[in-house]
């Protein structure tokens, strides 16, 4: 592998990285603030990658298709956890799983009523469709390195609102106490609404986003929630820093473990096993720190 | 008394499906023996649900396996010894799941609903993406196993009936079984540790070691369940041991009823039969409803969750003079 294929592939798995980590950071917010453990956070991914579908082709752009997208994605949110999410603070686990799994079948099945089960692309923009050339043979799309500036973008945007603003301390607090908060004259219903709004809107984002490098396919929610999962289970639940590092990790491993090659004893390891290495990575990471790197203990 | 009505319905029940191959059709039974497999997958992982409070989503990994076990025991187009097969099957899951759970048994709460169900995917991933067992497109198993015992066997699970009538009796000795450990010490520690595992240590149990034994327990006996699903149906595929399967099975403990064995049984019974009855509904107003059925079945888990919160047996208190509160009341 020389220098400017190695540069690629970093490149890629940190591209890929951040991307995990916009739809991973709205379900570590949802677990570690509202307590909710959110099945259907991939789906609101998928519905991100329809949107950006079926509105470019509407309005004839993808950027006036992303804001679309990310208004409905917010109304989509608001109205699932006014219906539905809102009744499950109190409940067990087991009932929010059983919920938000209902949501990824109710979803999924409007996908296929609505669109079909076919493979859609999307087309990259017109003003980001040149390639940055490496050398003879090998050059990196410029779409990729916007996509990634976006996410470094919103992830900066995150942490500011998150550490620096007032709605921000506000939502630290509730997630340390709900009924304190609460009492001092917080609408804590709203502050969660709003939170669970802001997930589904990352999530979707990320997805209209990724719309145009893999294409839209059913299932793909699905794809990604599992590894979101990996990645909030090695950064630990709630931190934000957790699951921007372990996005990274994983999106490096993940790319690496597809383009290198090894052998053991004629035993072929990769690229073979690559869809296996992110979860022997959390196996790892679970025995040395079973509450994940920046999880906290107990 | 009211032990008594509770024992006669069951036995009622097992009479009714004792009686049914007299006079159903060859499908109706394969239909109630597929069911009956999913009862005893469904009663493992209430083991685990229901009883030690560890909300697995992945355990159609274990399912799986032992479906995979069977298809590699069999010599190429012949059938595996049903002796043999079945324990070497069970043994592998309960392996599987001994390892697993050593590892995800470390983590509790949220943390293990998102680790059991990614060790499921890692497992998914090794059967799919490699080509140690047929890939994504699966093995078939050829022949069904069969139950010799040096050149005699008591029964061939070629025949339908046959079949039917081992699975209901090991659907019957599942339950019993585990009835038995649930009422043995045992199972009062592990119900302990399901209310109050901090308690439980603080009294000197080791409380690790009885998850664990529970783990590996609820592991074999859904490779058992998965050893005859893959029987009955001649083919094993990486989707045995999906998320989606994990998500099935979760979703019949809890919809009949979580904590009571019985609940997990009529899940199992309810959620297939649905499905069926979903399946089969006309078309209306241009949509497929039958092809898009499950919209319907989401939206019934949806409803089920809002409005069941004690699941199907949960309905029972509504019988006049019943006052006995069901077994999951206390939980959560």
């Amino acid at each position: 592998m020389d220098a400017n294929t190695f540069l690629i592939q970093v490149l890629n798995g940190i591209q890929y990285g951040l991307l995990l980590f916009l739809v991973a950071s709205g379900l570590t917010l949802i677990l570690g603030i509202m307590g909710i453990i959110n099945l259907a956070h991939g789906t609101f991914y998928m519905v991100g990658a329809y949107l950006a579908f079926s509105l470019s082709q509407h309005f004839g752009s993808l950027w006036l298709a992303m804001a679309g997208g990310v208004v409905i994605a917010v109304v989509i949110g608001i109205v699932l956890e006014w219906l539905l999410i809102s009744r499950l603070y109190h409940r067990d686990h087991l009932y929010q799983v059983l919920l938000t799994y209902g949501l990824i079948l109710i979803f999924e099945e409007l996908r296929s009523v609505v669109f079909g089960d076919d493979v859609h692309g999307v087309a990259v923009p017109e003003m980001l469709r040149a390639s940055i050339p490496l050398n003879e043979t090998l050059s990196y799309p410029v779409y990729r390195l916007w996509m990634s500036a976006v996410c470094i973008v919103l992830a900066l945007g995150m942490y500011l609102l998150i550490q620096k603003t007032r709605l921000g301390m506000t939502i630290r607090a509730g997630a340390a106490n709900r009924e304190m908060v609460q009492s001092l004259g917080i609408n804590i219903n709203l502050l969660y609404r709003l939170v669970f709004a802001l997930g589904v809107a990352l999530a979707a984002f990320a997805g209209m986003i990724a719309a145009p490098v893999a294409s839209v396919f059913p299932g793909m929610g699905n794809q990604v929630l599992i590894v979101c999962f990996v990645v909030v289970v090695i950064g630990g639940i709630g931190s934000v820093k957790g699951a921007m590092l372990a996005a990274l990790l994983i999106g490096l491993v993940d790319t690496f473990g597809k383009v290198l090659t090894l052998e053991i004893g004629g035993l072929h390891i990769l690229p073979e096993l690559s869809g296996m290495m992110i979860y022997v990575l959390m196996a790892v990471v679970l025995l040395a720190r079973p509450q994940g790197l920046f999880g906290k203990s107990g | 008394m009211r032990h008594s009505r509770a024992t006669f319905v069951l036995l009622a029940c097992l009479l009714a499906l004792a009686l049914l191959p007299h006079f159903a059709e060859k499908y109706y039974i394969q239909l109630f023996t597929k069911i009956m497999i999913m009862a005893i997958f469904a009663m493992s992982l209430d083991l685990l649900v229901g009883y030690t409070g560890l909300v697995s989503l992945g355990h159609a990994a274990f399912f799986g396996l032992a479906g995979y076990v069977l298809a590699y025991a069999a010599p190429q187009y012949e059938a595996a010894n049903l002796w043999l097969s079945l324990p070497l099957a069970m043994a592998c899951s309960g392996l599987l799941a001994l390892v697993i759970g050593a590892l995800v048994l470390r983590t509790s709460g949220i943390y293990f609903i998102m680790v059991t169900l990614a060790f499921a995917q890692m497992l998914f991933f090794l059967f799919h993406d490699t080509k140690i067992a047929g890939g994504a497109d699966g093995i078939y198993v050829y022949a069904k196993p069969v139950a010799a015992i040096a050149g005699w066997a008591p029964f061939t699970l070629e025949n339908h009936v046959h079949f039917y009538f081992v699975v209901l009796v090991l659907l019957t000795l599942v339950y019993a079984v585990l009835r038995r450990l649930l009422a043995s010490p045992f199972g009062r520690v592990i119900v302990g540790i399901r209310v109050n595992e901090q308690r439980m240590r603080s009294l000197g149990y080791r409380t690790y070691r009885y998850k664990l034994v529970c783990f590996v327990l609820a592991g074999a006996l859904a490779g058992m369940a998965g050893y005859f699903a893959a029987a009955q149906f001649g083919f094993v595929s990486p989707e045995t041991l999906s998320w989606h399967q994990s998500g099935g099975v979760l979703m019949m403990v809890i919809l009949g009823g979580m904590g009571t064995l019985t609940g997990a049984v009529l899940g199992a019974f309810a959620i297939i039969l649905l499905e069926l009855g979903l399946q089969a509904l006309p078309d209306a107003g241009g949509v497929e409803i039958a092809k898009h059925w499950q919209l319907l079945m989401g939206t019934f888990i949806v409803g089920a969750v809002l409005l069941l919160p004690h699941g199907l047996l949960g309905l029972r208190r509504l019988w006049p003079g019943s006052e006995r509160k069901p077994a999951e009341a206390s939980h959560g």
